[in-house]
């Protein structure tokens, strides 16, 4: 059964479109409201039904009801439970109408005698946890679990998912396609993984949410999912803990932190041209301070947790905090962030953070520090046709005071940058340095 | 469900040699719990035979031989509740370090 034959008639509007553009307070209170709800109506159909594509179109559908009637009529008290009806309505309307597939039979029966566990009687584990495990399980590929996530979790269409990672709604439609079909038959559990295996799966959902929040754009270049990341990575820090045993949940709390950091920087990230601006050139009095604060919040509830020790989501935040509560570049605290790329050094040996952790160390104990441990980072030949890596050298020479070097060493950058804006972002700096 | 476990050899095995397991306790484990249906160990490449008909005629062949080393060294027949308990099956077979395990569920008709 193919996602288009449950005969759901009515336009799917899609989450991340009702939740802006609202056209009054109630409009905007009903959008909030059915954005919530919406993962849980989604992750208890998908639970009684084990049908994904029944469950999206019934979801989609009563989301859609609400839209209509939340507007003027008001938002009832449990938009939850209103939403659950309406989509399990429909789906018992879906299921007789295809009584003749008898395998659906059974479904049709748990559907008509009422939910066991609807969402507002709060029972474990929340069918969003159930979600989000199954979405991002590691036996499927991981375009597939971002994409899947967005579809959904989030209820985001699948053009807007395949325009934000530049393929063809074909092609996106196949993907999410594919990896439904896996979880079938390969018989991936609709179920959040208990003892040893819950630690060992979790920091690959992290890994998903973070893929989501990096990649993906819109057509002016800022990120396309940010939002949800965030909404998700929010979402998994106040389920977690609900979980018995109780899992150590301090890399989403240090996931989540970091998100608010770099989503803070969004409306300071580029020029009126639309060119990229450096931390140095960002206009901090655009920063989001309450994203912020919100960011220190986590951090130093991590602190006071017994026995905490930061792993690499919770030390790059950190690093994120130093930087979002500083002044300007010059008054940041510089050594604390070349500690903690010391120490996510010794966690993640990778040549992009000995990268980050020498231009660290330049900053906190000067150029010559900095060249010296950027000279180890670049042994072996490792970031050889990295951009940032030469623009970081440039930035340490121009630094220790040779500026022609600097010059051309930022004009051999921009002939390897990715991007338009990157090349632009280096020639300036080059410019900038040249005699 | 029933899951095809594909015992295969692998160029990078883990180094790690602490705490291997043992295959006969593994073996014995599965089956108590009726999770292995059967399992075998099957020759080197070097016996098998390849049979084809194409219009009609009968083509026997030796091999096939590949370049590679990364070949099927035997199998196990799994029936397990998921593809999470045939994973944590896997995982404690001691090809899971020496070489790869290979899990591909029997085909749903139903489905």
């Amino acid at each position: 059964m193919t996602a288009h034959t449950h005969g759901v008639s009515s336009p799917a509007p899609d989450v991340a479109a009702a939740t802006s553009g609202a056209a009054s307070a109630t409009a905007a209170a009903a959008s909030a409201a059915a954005a919530e709800a919406y993962p849980r109506i989604v992750g208890a159909l998908i639970r009684i039904t084990g049908d994904w594509d029944l469950a999206e179109d019934c979801a989609q559908e009563a989301l859609a009801t609400a839209l209509q009637r939340w507007p003027s009529a008001g938002v009832p008290d449990n938009p939850a439970a209103w939403l659950m009806t309406a989509a399990r309505n429909r789906a018992i309307d879906v299921l007789r109408r295809a009584t003749v597939e008898r395998t659906k039979l059974r479904e049709l029966a748990v559907l008509e005698r009422g939910d066991p566990a609807p969402p507002e009687s709060g029972g474990f584990p929340d069918d969003r946890l159930r979600l989000i495990f199954t979405c991002c399980h590691p036996a499927l590929p991981l375009e597939a679990r971002v994409a899947l996530t967005l579809r959904t979790i989030c209820g985001v269409r699948t053009a807007d998912i395949a325009r934000a990672f530049l393929v063809g709604e074909a092609t996106m439609t196949r993907r999410l396609t594919r990896a439904k079909t896996k979880i079938a038959q390969a018989g991936i559990p609709y179920r959040v993984p208990e003892g040893t295996t819950l630690p060992e799966r979790l920091p690959g959902v992290l890994g998903v949410l973070y893929v989501l929040f990096t990649t993906g754009y819109n057509a002016d270049g800022s990120p396309a999912f940010a939002d949800e990341a965030i909404r998700l990575a929010r979402l998994l820090a106040d389920l977690l803990p609900t979980l018995r045993p109780r899992p150590d949940s301090s890399e989403i709390s240090g996931l989540l932190a970091l998100f608010l950091f770099q989503h803070s920087r969004r409306d300071a990230r580029r020029d009126d041209d639309g060119r990229l601006r450096t931390l140095e050139q960002q206009d901090r009095s655009h920063w989001d301070r309450a994203a912020i604060a919100e960011g220190v919040a986590i951090l130093t509830a991590l602190d006071a947790e017994p026995a905490h020790r930061d792993g690499p989501y919770a030390l790059q935040a950190r690093i994120a905090a130093c930087h979002a509560t500083a002044e300007s570049v010059a008054a940041t605290d510089w050594p604390r962030i070349a500690h903690c790329y010391d120490e996510l050094w010794l966690r993640q040996p990778t040549p992009v953070i000995a990268l980050n952790r020498a231009v660290a160390h330049g900053y906190a104990r000067g150029p010559r520090a900095g060249l010296a441990l950027l000279a180890e980072a670049r042994a072996g030949g490792a970031l050889d046709d990295y951009p940032l890596a030469l623009a970081a050298e440039a930035g340490l020479i121009a630094r220790a005071g040779d500026r022609e070097h600097a010059a051309d060493l930022f004009r051999r950058a921009a002939d390897l940058a990715h991007s338009p804006a990157e090349r632009d972002a280096l020639l300036e700096r080059a410019a900038e340095n040249a005699p | 469900m029933k899951y095809m476990m594909f015992v295969c050899s692998d160029q990078e095995p883990d180094t790690d040699k602490t705490d291997e397991p043992d295959i006969n306790v593994w073996v014995a484990e599965n089956d108590a719990a009726g999770r292995r249906v059967r399992g075998a160990v099957l020759a080197p490449p070097s016996a098998a035979t390849t049979v084809r008909v194409r219009n009609g005629e009968l083509l026997v062949t030796d091999g096939p031989f590949t370049e590679t080393k990364e070949v099927i060294v035997g199998f196990d027949l799994l029936e397990c509740a998921d593809l999470d308990e045939a994973i944590a099956v896997a995982r404690a077979h001691p090809m899971a370090r020496d070489g790869r395990l290979e899990i591909r569920p029997f085909a749903d008709f139903e489905q």
